[in-house]
C-alpha cells in the first residue's frame, strides 16, 4: 500500500443494467454528499454500464460533483469479471480514498472481488456511514447475527476504504436539474475470452421486476394466509396502498409465491415506510430483512407472535376478517 | 466432480438473546450449529457427486469444536472433513479469512492427490453476515464466481447455476473450476441416518495448522492480515412502545390503526 495521503476524493458506483441505474446508486450520492462537505473533497459518481451518459447526469442532479463513466456493450448486463476489472482498473488510476458500493446481489457480488484484488478492507451491507472524529476514517455501521448486534467498522491503514451499502436505508436526494459537473470518459475494455460467465437466460417468474428494495410500502404475507388464492386479500390491500406484495419463506417453500417476492435473510432486504406483516410469526431470518422499516404494522391471530415484538401496530385477530376490514378503512379514508 | 465445500459453524442465532443489563449477547449455552446456507451448499454438492462421482471435501476454519459441525456433515454425505485451525488464523477479516481458505484448499488437494473441480460455500454465514467469503475466495483462487445460486446443474462439462433476480432468475453458465455461494435450493437438505451418524463420529478429522499449508504466509493471516478493524459493537435498542390491539372486532381495530397511522402522519 502506497502513502495514504494519495488517495482522494469519495467514490459512489452507481449500478446500471442496460443503461437503467438502481435507486441506490443516487441514494448513496445523497449520504456521501455531507461526508464529502465535511471532508472538503470531492463526491464522484462512478457509473458502469451500456449507454449510460444520462445516469451519469443524473447522478450529478442528485448531488454528485463529476462522474466517471465506463461504457461499453460488454457492460449492458452484469458480470464479475468485466465489472470488476473495470471497477479495478479506475480505483488504480485516480486513488479515491472511499468506495461506496449499493448492497444490491450484483454490489455483493463485486465489491469482495475487487476488495480482494486491491487488497483493502470491504465493510459489508452497512446501515450507517459516519466520519470517526478522532482519525477522519470512514466508520461503518453494519448489522450482524441476523441484525442482534451492530458493528462499527473501519479500515484505518488500507486504500480505498470500501463498504457496500444496504439499499432503502438513505433516501435519495432532490433532483437539482441546474446542477452541472464533469462526466470523464475511461475507455477500458474487456475481451469476451476475459469474461468467465454466460447469461444462458433470464427468466421472469413474474410479470414485472418486484421491487422489494425500493418500495415505500410492503404488504407481506406469511403462512398464515393459508393459500396462493388467499393472497388476493393482501393484494387488494396493497393495490389501495400502491404497495408491492412481499411474503416469508414458508409461503415461497409452499409455492403460493415466487421468490422474488421473498422478503429476508434468504431474500430480499427491504426498507419501507410502511411493513404490513400479515400471518408472518417473526421469525430471526424474517426479521434480519425488515429491520429498516420505518413503521411495522402486523396482523398474527397469535398474541404472543415474535413479530408483535417488532411491530409498531398490532391487531391480534383473524387475518380474514382484518385484512379485508383494513383494505376497506383505507378507502374509507380516501372517500 | 471432484468438490470443495467450505463451512462455517456458527451459533444458532435462533437461540441468541440479549443481555438486557448489559446490551451485550448471551452466547453461553447457545448451541453450535452448521451454517444453514453452508447445508445447502453440502446438499448441492452431495447430489452432483452422486449423480457424477468424485470426492466432496468439508474445510472449515475455526477453533477445535468445528470438527463437531465438521462430522456432521460426514454424516449427510461428505467423504472427508480438514479443520483448519491456529492460533495465528484467529481474529481474521475475511480478506484473511478467504486467504487461508484459499490456501487451504490448495493444500488439500496436494493431500488427497486431486484438483477440486467446483468450490462451494454458503451465500452467508448468519454470524458475521458479511456474505464476502465465497468471492474472496474465488479471487484469490482467480477462478470465475456465481453467486446467490438457487440450483446448481451440470451441462457437458459445465455448470449451469440459476442465479436469484428481481423478477426470477438468472440461467448462468461457467466452465470449471469454479466457486458458487448458495443462498437456497429447491429441495431441503438431508438428515443423518444412525448409522451415518456413528461412522461420521469414528472418523479422524484432520487439523492444518499453518505448518500443513506450506505455501502460506503468515503476515496475510489473522490480525496482521486484516485491514478492517471492528470497533466497537451494541445490540440495537428497539424503542418500540408498540400498541397492540387485542380482542377487538376487525373493523374496528382496522379503522383503530388507520387512525393511528393518520395521527402519527405516516400516511
Ligand atoms: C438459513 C435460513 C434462511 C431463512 N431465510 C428466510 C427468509 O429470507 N425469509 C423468511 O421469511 N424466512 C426465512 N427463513 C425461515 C424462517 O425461519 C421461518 O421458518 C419463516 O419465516 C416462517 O414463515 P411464516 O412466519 O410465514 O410462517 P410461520 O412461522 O408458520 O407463521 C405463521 C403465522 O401466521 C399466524 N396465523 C395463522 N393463521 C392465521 C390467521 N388466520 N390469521 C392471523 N394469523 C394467522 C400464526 O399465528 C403464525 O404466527 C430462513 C430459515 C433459515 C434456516
Ligand atoms: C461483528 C463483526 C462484524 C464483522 N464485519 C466484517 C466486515 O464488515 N468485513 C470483513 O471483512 N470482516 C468482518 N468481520 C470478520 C468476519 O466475520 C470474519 O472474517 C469471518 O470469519 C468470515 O466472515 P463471515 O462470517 O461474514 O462469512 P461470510 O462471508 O458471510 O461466509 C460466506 C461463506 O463462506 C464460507 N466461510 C466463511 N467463513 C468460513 C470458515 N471460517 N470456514 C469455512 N468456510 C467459511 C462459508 O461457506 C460461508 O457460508 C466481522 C466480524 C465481526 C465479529
Amino acid at each position: 500500500m502506497g502513502n495514504l495521503n494519495d488517495y482522494k476524493n469519495i467514490w459512489v458506483f452507481i449500478e446500471t443494467e442496460c443503461g437503467k441505474a438502481k435507486n441506490v446508486g443516487y441514494e448513496l450520492i445523497n449520504a456521501a454528499r455531507p461526508l464529502a462537505d465535511q471532508k472538503g473533497c470531492p463526491l464522484v459518481a462512478v457509473v458502469i454500464g451500456k449507454d449510460i451518459e444520462r445516469v451519469a447526469k443524473d447522478a450529478i442532479c442528485y448531488g454528485a460533483d463529476s462522474a466517471i463513466i465506463v461504457d461499453g456493450p460488454e457492460y449492458e448486463y452484469y458480470t464479475t469479471d468485466a465489472f470488476t476489472k473495470a471497477m479495478v482498473t479506475l480505483v488504480e488510476k485516480y486513488k479515491p480514498e472511499t468506495l461506496m458500493i449499493g448492497a444490491t446481489n450484483n454490489g455483493r457480488d463485486m465489491g469482495p472481488r475487487v476488495s480482494c484484488r486491491l487488497k483493502t478492507g470491504l465493510t459489508a451491507d452497512c446501515t450507517g456511514i459516519d466520519i470517526d472524529e478522532e482519525t477522519g476514517n470512514i466508520a461503518w455501521t453494519r448489522p450482524t447475527f441476523g441484525g442482534n448486534l451492530m458493528a462499527v467498522i473501519m479500515c484505518p491503514e488500507h486504500r480505498p476504504q470500501m463498504g457496500t451499502v444496504r439499499p432503502g436505508v438513505f433516501k435519495k436526494g432532490a433532483y437539482d436539474e441546474g446542477r452541472s459537473g464533469e462526466i470523464v470518459k475511461e475507455e477500458i475494455h474487456v475481451a469476451s475470452g476475459e469474461i468467465r460467465t454466460t447469461l444462458v437466460e433470464r427468466v421472469n417468474e413474474v410479470a414485472e421486476a418486484v421491487n422489494l428494495e425500493e418500495a415505500e410500502i410492503i404488504v407481506s404475507g406469511g403462512r398464515g394466509v393459508g393459500s396462493a388464492e388467499n393472497f388476493k386479500l393482501l393484494e387488494d390491500l396493497a393495490a389501495e396502498l400502491g404497495a408491492t406484495v412481499g411474503c416469508s419463506r414458508a409461503v415461497v417453500d409452499a409455492g403460493w409465491m415466487p421468490h422474488a417476492h421473498q422478503v429476508g435473510q434468504s431474500g430480499k432486504t427491504v426498507a419501507p415506510k410502511l411493513y404490513f406483516a400479515i400471518g408472518i410469526s417473526g421469525a430471526i431470518q424474517h426479521l434480519a430483512g425488515i429491520s429498516g422499516s420505518d413503521t411495522v404494522i402486523a396482523v398474527n391471530k397469535d398474541e404472543d407472535a415474535p413479530i408483535f415484538e417488532v411491530a409498531d401496530y398490532g391487531i391480534v385477530g383473524n387475518l380474514n376478517e382484518v385484512v379485508p376490514a383494513l383494505t376497506a378503512a383505507f378507502q374509507a379514508r380516501k372517500a | 466432480m471432484n468438490i470443495c465445500v467450505c463451512m462455517k459453524q456458527v451459533p444458532d442465532t435462533n437461540e441468541i438473546k440479549v443481555d438486557p443489563e448489559t446490551h451485550t449477547l448471551i452466547r453461553k449455552g447457545v448451541p453450535s450449529i452448521v451454517n444453514p446456507f453452508d447445508t445447502y451448499a453440502q446438499e448441492v454438492g452431495v447430489r452432483l457427486k452422486e449423480q457424477l462421482g468424485g470426492k466432496l471435501i468439508v474445510l472449515s476454519m475455526g477453533p477445535e469444536q468445528a470438527k463437531e459441525a465438521i462430522k456432521s456433515c460426514l454424516a449427510v454425505g461428505a467423504d472427508n472433513g480438514y479443520l483448519i485451525s491456529s492460533r495465528s488464523f484467529g481474529g481474521s477479516d475475511t480478506l484473511a479469512t478467504s486467504y487461508i481458505l484459499s490456501e487451504a484448499i490448495k493444500a488439500v488437494e496436494e493431500k488427497e492427490g486431486l484438483k477440486f473441480d467446483l468450490i462451494l460455500c454458503g451465500k452467508q454465514a448468519t454470524d458475521g453476515d458479511t456474505a464476502q467469503v465465497g468471492p474472496e475466495i474465488a479471487e484469490h483462487l482467480d477462478l470465475p464466481q456465481i453467486t446467490y445460486a438457487l440450483d446448481i446443474v451440470e451441462k457437458d462439462g459445465e455448470i449451469q447455476v440459476k442465479r436469484e433476480h428481481d423478477s426470477g432468475y438468472d440461467m448462468i453458465s461457467t466452465k470449471l473450476p469454479a466457486v458458487v455461494t448458495v443462498v437456497k435450493l429447491p429441495y431441503e437438505p438431508r438428515y443423518p441416518t444412525i448409522k451415518s451418524k456413528m461412522a461420521a463420529k469414528k472418523k479422524e478429522i484432520p487439523v492444518l495448522a499453518e505448518a500443513d499449508i506450506p505455501s502460506i504466509k503468515l503476515e496475510l493471516c489473522g490480525l496482521n492480515g486484516s485491514p478492517t478493524r471492528v470497533k466497537k459493537t451494541y445490540t440495537p435498542v428497539r424503542e418500540k412502545s408498540g400498541v397492540k390491539l387485542a380482542g377487538m372486532e376487525a373493523k374496528d381495530a382496522a379503522d383503530q390503526v388507520v387512525k393511528l397511522l393518520e395521527e402519527a402522519k405516516l400516511l
